[in-house]
């Protein structure tokens, strides 16, 4: 094992994860902009409406990651749609995740009490008022877990943007590959800063998680 | 509105869960400022009857008119909606699961209404929510949140949230089953102040002595119809039907 290389390379792979990050940030962003109009769908009166965020769902998880993200970058042009490889990754790892993160989302919401909508709807609040003022703050505390555990999986796919060409972790390593021959070593760099990141974000879940039993807590 | 129109009234009210029809022509009228309470054995069909009136459940067919105005009027989609939404502020429903906000205070749960559907300043709110909580006797919970209360107390925070919305008629479903015989007392008094206030009410409940003791009619309901109604103390000391009897003779004896 050629320490003293892993030592050489790290910073510069350290730079790369940057780019993973950023990756994921903004993915996380979009995707759970789109896990939220999704799940809303998913309980929507209008049954079409209904029909397709449930498509939406079944496609996006029915289909390999990285043909959808072949489709957005690649196929994108046809139609108009000319990203750079960045945001193609953004987008598609945004569209992807968000229909993930919609299902933990309405899992969360299905385990709000009945007698919760029942009492505001005996008020006389509406659907949406009834959502957004009793059902959706009492599922986010059930819905952080699933949201991290997606998050994670996010961060770790970043990893299929490396095949149309932005030079975030897996691709500076796989440059850093053809010029020292030391794939081991490399890659192992890789997998350690990996790590880094999803530790980052489970600790960042894990931190919201106590910030809820804080507000429970002095609920309870 | 109109001093005629009795405040609840209820013409052939069906419901069925899939072919089983669980409500099967029920006619019942609470007049304004009167208490009529519902007994009968579980799975008669109080709670549905209840939940129909505010339309929690939707009826197959039937007429459902409160105050002089149709519940169930044959509207669609978002004109439905807002018409329901109207309807439901004139009707506080109370439950047997107290079904309180967990994730906001007392104050918060009573205030929330008033100022989101009446459009109450958050000071006028506030100033009848601790009217509220006084006359319920919790004038010191306002700010805990439901959590740290007992039974009895989330169901008179219940009662108060329901009293905010200055209702005109109050629907009552098993309000102390759910609650420790030692905390049943505390919410039947402030029932019985509803009732001195003339407050109408629709009270469905098991317990027979409170229902004689209060109501001005009662109704004995099984297998979906209203089997026997009347006078309360005749219902429950000296009933017609056969059925009334049997189910009373088991109850009385508990
Ligand atoms: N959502 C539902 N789906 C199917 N059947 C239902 C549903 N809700 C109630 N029922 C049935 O309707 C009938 C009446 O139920 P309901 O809850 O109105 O009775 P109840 O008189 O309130 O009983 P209890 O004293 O136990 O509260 C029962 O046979 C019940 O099984
Ligand atoms: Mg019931």
């Amino acid at each position: 094992m050629d320490f003293q290389l892993m030592g050489q390379i790290l910073p510069f792979m350290a730079e790369a994860s940057l780019l993973t990050v950023s990756l994921t940030v903004y993915s996380l962003v979009i995707g759970l902009f789109v896990a939220m109009i999704v799940a809303m769908g998913r309980f929507s009166s209008v049954k079409p409406i209904r029909w397709v965020a449930t498509a939406y769902v079944s496609i996006m998880r029915g289909t390999p990651l990285l043909v959808q993200l072949f489709i957005i970058f690649f196929g994108g042009p046809q139609f108009g749609l000319d990203l750079k490889p960045f945001s193609a990754g953004v987008l598609t790892m945004g569209l992807n995740i968000g229909a993930y993160m919609s299902e933990g989302i309405k899992g969360s919401i299905i385990a709000v009490d009945k007698g919760q909508t029942e009492a505001s709807r005996s008020l006389g609040f509406g659907r949406f008022d009834t959502m957004r003022l009793f059902i959706f703050p009492q599922a986010a505390a059930l819905m952080i877990r699933s949201l991290g555990v997606n998050t994670v999986i996010l961060a770790k796919s970043t990893a299929l943007v490396s095949t149309i060409g932005v030079v975030e972790l897996t691709y500076s390593a796989q440059r850093f590959v053809t010029s020292t021959y030391k794939p081991f070593e490399v890659f192992a760099v890789a997998g350690a800063a990996y790590i880094v990141i999803v530790g980052a974000i489970l600790l960042t879940v894990r931190g919201l998680e106590h910030l809820f039993d804080a507000h429970r807590k002095a609920a309870a | 509105m109109n001093q005629q129109k009795p405040m609840i009234e209820l013409r052939q009210i069906r419901k069925s869960y899939g072919s089983h029809e669980v409500l099967k022509g029920i006619d019942l009228v609470v007049p304004r400022g009167k208490i009529v309470s519902i007994i009968g054995p579980s799975g008669s069909g109080k709670s549905t009857l209840l939940r129909s009136i505010n339309m929690l459940e939707e009826t197959s067919s039937g007429e459902i008119w409160l105050d002089g105005q149709q519940v169930n009027r044959p509207l669609k989609g978002r004109v439905f909606e807002k018409h329901i939404n109207h309807i439901r502020q004139e009707m506080g429903m109370v439950f047997q699961q107290f079904n309180l906000f967990p994730h906001l205070t007392v104050l918060q749960n009573i205030m929330i209404g008033p100022m989101r559907l009446k459009g109450l300043t958050k000071t006028a709110a506030r100033d009848r929510a601790n009217a509220l909580l006084a006359k319920v006797g919790l004038a010191d919970k306002g700010q805990a949140y439901p959590a740290r209360l007992s039974g009895g107390q989330k169901q008179r925070v219940a009662i108060a949230r329901a009293l905010a919305m200055q209702p005109k008629v109050m629907l009552f479903d098993e309000a102390t089953s759910a609650l420790d015989p030692e905390l049943v007392e505390e919410v039947n008094q402030v029932m019985k102040q509803l009732v001195s206030e003339h407050m109408t009410m629709l009270i469905v409940t098991h317990e027979m002595r409170f229902a004689a003791e209060v109501s001005d009619h009662v109704l004995f309901m099984d297998g979906g119809v209203v089997v026997e109604q009347g006078d309360p103390r005749q219902i429950l000391s000296n009933p017609i039907e056969e059925r009334t009897r049997v189910f009373l003779r088991k109850h009385l004896s508990n």
